[in-house]
């Protein structure tokens, strides 16, 4: 006779099924992932190929158009990395900072009290909103900036923007001796006018008389930049416009059809998608909130700037900081239209090398430190504009 | 009633209604475009903007484009490279879809009819331009017939319903079967899939199955269990953390080199794989949002019922988390479709990709604004279409409400 069995059987005990649970379940990821893995490498033996990342110092023999630093065919692949990340970060920085102020202006048109304004927001945001990205680069590149005439009859605006298919040119500034002391000067300049503003503004308010902060910290910025020109008694920069030669544009700044496509397709898409943001933001902030600054007499571009904005941007950033990192990584989209960022560099030392793995992985890499840098830098700014409570 | 007990009790004076604005065209145009100098200048601005554009655009699009290379690819455009001989099981496809749709519409009636309204709208659209061929108006007016009759049915006889449900979900293998043959018909190679069609196919198919996969994710990223969890963040991070064409890159590469010799699959699955994979990291996270939403209450009360965790998901947590997360999830899809065009880049011929095999044809040079025009305009429709159910679901389901 066996005696009654006072504890619980152990596939039925609640403190081992969890871990029996995540064993089998660890036990198959790993199954998995070595099944993936030789085949991997057993594949890669038979193409006669062996890991490793030692193919980053041999001589990458490619060119890439856009670079931010020197790059020429007999560099190694490494550098061209380097380029394509750099590129990337060109495109995404611009990309972000023209969709911001794109996607605020058409955001805040929606709620306009101006019925072509509201209107003409709604179809922007409904047409781009809804077009695949890829289309709207692809009408930009193939039959907007490949569409302009040959560079000889370049189309231009008062005869300093120019636009041909080899590219659009617009003026650009050149750096001078003086460049250096009026850089300085300007960011001394507005370190000291913070710090006047911050003074006048506290005796402002501890006095209750006027004190001017605005114009004391605009004085100390114009004050910064009157000793620069009184150092230097030259302009900080000068402006080089762009001329025609035979074998394409003299100075200026010249755009490749390839970026410019990908740069004002990227931000118009981003913008529909920010204004709408912007739109939901302002709409969550409460109607007692402009009710009461109306009745305080406060203008309506002040009631926006001043009450409207600062809470919507508690709700708008969150959301922001996802279009951010959609931008980011919808500029791989580049690799289309030959503009060489990360995703067009890897295309091309993939078909090199053949090294696909290695290749991937270091794009995954990029991409994946790059969105978590800047959902850093937005939670840091996130944490700055949140409420304050008790 | 309320209202009017108050009323009746404070005895106040009868409250005249304000003046209505006069609502002649002079005044709304007052209201609305020049209530002020600001206004003024501002409606100025973009009337300016806006006429230029509108002339232009009309311009362009009567006089100066040339419409004709989307005439001469449209069956190109719509199915790809399936053979002409076999091209009415694409139709008896379509045909399915439309009892399935009329049914539905019938049924349910609501946003339901409404789209398949707006399907018959295109359809008829079609029948009318001038360049179709007889055969396909033909086919087109077998649908429209279809749909009707269906509705018909739909209305009078309810008891189709669990019939209409199960008709959708066997829809996919349907298709499929048709579209390949498998033994049955003519074998159609998936090379030979394209435009729309095969647009349409990869983002039904991303979406069918990453759904299980999505669920399970979510669950799995707020589970007790520390390897579980860990290894669903993972997942949901890194994939979330890369953009689509690599991923894209390594089903196309990396999936024949991991898969070895053993089992060989096609450039269109590899994409349908890396765009499930893709899609189900997006969907876990909404799906998350959905399962916090739920209340503490509705896990305790399961658990005193007794219920286990299967069931207490099944039944209770997941139908209350899937409803509260619905137009998310439809926001999701109508960006995976629209995602669906970088096939193009590793080569595919979906709508995109054929739209860009066009261009590079010596017979349509300079055709490139007329031809992604349309595939723009295609795009533009059916998601226009997906968020305006969205929209509807959302009211209906007052979910946006509370």
């Amino acid at each position: 006779m066996s005696k009654p069995s006072t504890s619980t059987p152990f596939w039925r005990d609640k403190r081992i099924i969890p871990i029996l649970l995540q064993v089998v379940f660890a036990v198959i990821v790993v199954i998995a992932g070595v099944f993936l893995i030789t085949n991997a490498l057993t594949s890669l033996r038979q193409i006669g190929i062996s890991f490793g990342y030692d193919f980053l110092g041999k001589m990458a023999s490619f060119d890439i158009g856009d670079k931010l630093i020197e790059f020429s065919s007999t560099d190694s692949y490494g550098k061209a990395f380097i380029v394509g990340i750099l590129n990337t970060i060109k495109v995404a920085f611009i990309g972000i900072i023209l969709a911001t102020i794109l996607g605020f202006i058409v955001g805040i048109s929606r709620l306009s009290t101006n019925w072509l304004a509201r209107m003409v927001a709604t179809v922007y945001v409904e047409i781009f909103r809804n077009t695949p990205l890829l289309v709207q680069i692809f009408i930009w590149f193939y039959a907007v900036f490949l569409g302009f005439p040959i560079i000889e009859k370049s189309l231009s605006i008062f005869e300093v923007f120019f636009f041909s298919n080899r590219g659009s040119v617009i003026p650009w500034f050149d750096i001078t001796s003086a460049t250096l002391v009026w850089g300085i000067l300007l960011l001394i300049g507005v370190v000291l006018s913070y710090f006047a503003w911050k003074l006048r503004l506290k005796q402002q308010v501890e006095t209750g008389q006027k004190r001017y902060p605005g114009y004391f910290a605009f004085g100390t910025i114009l004050l910064a930049l009157g000793i620069a020109w009184l150092l230097t008694l030259e302009a900080p920069f000068s402006i080089s416009t762009p001329e025609i030669s035979k074998r394409g544009y003299i100075g200026g700044y010249t755009l490749s059809p390839g970026f410019g496509a990908l740069l004002v397709a990227l931000v118009m898409y981003t913008a529909s998608f920010i204004a709408e943001i912007v739109r939901g933001g302002i709409l969550a902030v409460s109607k007692g909130q402009v009710e009461a600054a109306k009745a305080l007499g406060l203008k309506s571009p002040t009631i926006l700037r001043l009450v409207v904005l600062p809470q919507a941007i508690r709700i708008i950033i969150p959301p922001l900081t996802n279009q951010y990192l959609n931008l980011i990584k919808n500029s791989s989209l580049a690799a289309a239209v030959a503009y060489q960022e990360l995703v067009g560099v890897g295309i091309t030392v993939l078909s090199q090398t053949g090294r696909s793995i290695e290749v991937i992985s270091i794009v995954i890499l990029v991409y994946l430190s790059m969105s978590l840098f800047t959902s850093l830098l937005m939670n840091i700014y996130n944490k700055y504009s949140q409420l304050v409570e008790r | 009633m309320e209202h009017n007990v108050l009323n009746s009790n404070k005895h106040e004076p009868t409250k005249v209604a304000p003046p209505r604005p006069t609502t002649s065209v002079l005044g709304w145009l007052k209201a609305n475009l020049f209530s002020s100098w600001m206004n003024t200048i501002l409606t100025i601005v973009f009337g300016t903007i806006v006429f230029v554009l509108v002339k232009n655009s009309i311009d362009w699009i009567f006089f100066k484009s040339d419409w004709y290379v989307i005439v001469a690819n449209f069956k190109l455009l719509i199915v790809g490279q399936y053979p002409n001989e076999e091209l009415w099981r694409v139709w008896i496809c379509l045909i399915l879809i439309s009892v399935l749709m009329g049914l539905s519409s019938g049924i349910w009636k609501g946003t339901m009819g409404h789209l398949t309204s707006f399907m018959m709208g295109i359809y008829i659209i079609i029948i009318c331009l001038p360049f179709i061929i007889f055969e396909t108006r033909v086919w087109l007016l077998i649908n429209i017939a279809v749909i009707v009759a269906a509705f018909l049915i739909g209305t009078k006889q309810s008891k189709f319903k669990i019939a209409t449900l199960i008709g959708w979900g066997l829809m996919l293998p349907i298709v499929i079967v048709l579209l390949s043959g498998f033994g049955v018909f003519n074998h159609v190679g998936t090379n030979l899939w394209g435009g729309f069609l095969l647009t349409l196919l990869i983002a039904v198919v991303a979406i069918i199955f990453s759904f299980p996969l999505g669920v399970l994710l979510a669950i799995g990223r707020r589970s007790k269990l520390p390897i579980i969890r860990y290894i669903s963040i993972g997942y949901i991070e890194l994939i979330r953390g890369v953009p689509l064409i690599t991923i894209l890159f390594v089903a196309q590469l990396m999936l024949p080199l991991f898969l070895g010799d053993s089992i060989e699959i096609d450039n269109v699955v590899r994409a349908m794989v890396g765009f499930t994979l893709f899609t189900a990291a997006y969907l876990a996270e909404n799906i998350r949002g959905g399962l916090q939403s739920i209340p503490r209450g509705q896990f305790e009360a399961a658990e005193a019922l007794g219920l286990n965790a299967t069931f207490k998901m099944t039944f209770i947590i997941l139908p209350q988390a899937l409803r509260a997360v619905i137009p998310a999830m439809v926001g999701l899809f109508i960006g995976i479709f629209k995602d669906t065009s970088l096939v193009a880049i590793v080569g595919l011929t979906d709508l995109l990709g054929i739209g860009k095999n066009i261009i590079s044809n010596p017979a349509f040079l300079g055709t490139q604004m007329e031809v992604f025009l349309f595939v723009a305009l295609v795009f533009l429709i059916f998601c226009n279409m997906m968020s305006y159910a969205s929209r509807r679901l959302e009211n209906s389901l007052g979910v946006g409400k509370r």
